[in-house]
């Protein structure tokens, strides 16, 4: 099974990254741009076919993600 | 006393911490590898900089599943003295040890600088040797050192006086105009609720001989030693 992970700054914490590289796309042009935020995609292969919501979330607060400034989502790709 | 120094794969001052315990205070130290799993009886350990498991993932976040980090939990719920500089203070964030997170340097730039910190609290082991208000000159070596904490730790952290260092003119002056990297209110260290744990992200191990510039360093490793040998006398009298 396919799990695709999405982790991102949480809303109201300053995003450095995404203000250059929203900074870039206007100097390349892209004058409509109000806002960027990056994030990171984290692609988990699971063996067996059982419910990942369990571990996944296990999987998030232990070591995945830092809920004191990041939050996150998740969806199956591939069972 | 003795000290430790915890080595994870990719720790790069673990030597400085070494030496200036050893070889410049002359106190008994330890390498302690991050495959361990006790402590060794020692009375102080330390987190040092570096980049740890090349700050994959985030600064810490894997350093924190080492097996010495058990132990590691251990001892500074018994009250044990931690001092997590730089990369040891982002393990320390990780592992929960310490309140809030590290954000990249508002800048995004690779800060390697003097800077001056403003001395919050002296009634802590790592400051007692400090005058109130002090201003230390150390330097900082970091990516992610734009320290923050939502306003409810904030509050708390202010209130209990966790706030150790903020960063600071030389004269002592706290505004955004010496903040290096973004950190919320200036602060460049906190100590956990109970005062035991300290996490800083500038280097006093890189400011503790004269011909490295500074040796306002030693102010804090001399506080941990004079605070543990005073707390030792008290409790054989």
């Amino acid at each position: 099974m396919k799990i695709r992970l999405i982790v991102k700054l949480k809303e109201g914490v300053l995003d450095p990254q995404g203000k250059a590289v929203m900074n870039s796309l206007k100097v390349l042009g892209f004058a409509n741009v109000s806002d960027v935020r990056v994030g990171k995609v984290i692609d988990i292969t699971l063996d067996g076919s059982v419910d990942p919501k369990e571990t996944v979330d296990e999987m998030c607060r232990k070591l995945l993600v830092n809920p004191v400034i990041e939050a996150y989502e998740w969806y199956v790709m591939e069972e | 006393m003795e000290f430790g120094v915890v080595v994870f794969p990719g720790s790069n001052c673990d030597r400085d911490c070494y030496w200036v315990v050893k070889d410049v205070l002359g106190y008994p130290c330890h390498y302690i590898w991050h495959e361990e799993r006790n402590l060794r009886g020692i009375d102080c350990v330390i987190l040092p900089g570096g980049f740890s498991y090349g700050d994959y993932l985030r600064a810490g976040a894997i350093a924190k599943t080492s097996p010495i980090m058990e132990a590691v939990k251990e001892f500074a719920d018994s009250g044990g003295l931690v001092i997590g500089i730089c990369n040891g203070f982002q393990v320390l964030l990780e592992a929960g040890l310490l309140p809030g997170a590290m954000l990249r340097n508002k800048n995004l730039k690779f800060i390697c600088d003097f800077v001056n910190i403003r001395v919050e609290n002296i009634n802590t082991p790592f400051t007692l040797l400090c005058s109130e208000g002090e201003v230390l000159r150390i330097p900082i070596a970091h990516m992610d050192g734009n320290y923050f904490a939502g306003s409810a730790t904030l509050d708390e952290l202010i209130k209990k006086r966790q706030v150790v260092f903020r960063y600071s003119s030389p004269e002592g002056i706290v505004s955004e105009e010496y903040n290096p990297n973004g950190a919320i209110y200036n602060i460049a260290g906190i100590v956990n609720e109970g005062g035991n744990i300290l996490g800083m992200m500038p280097h006093p191990e890189r400011a503790s001989e004269t011909i490295l510039g500074s040796t306002d360093g030693l102010k804090i490793f001399g506080s941990v030693i004079y605070w543990y040998e005073r707390s030792k006398r008290s409790k054989t009298q």
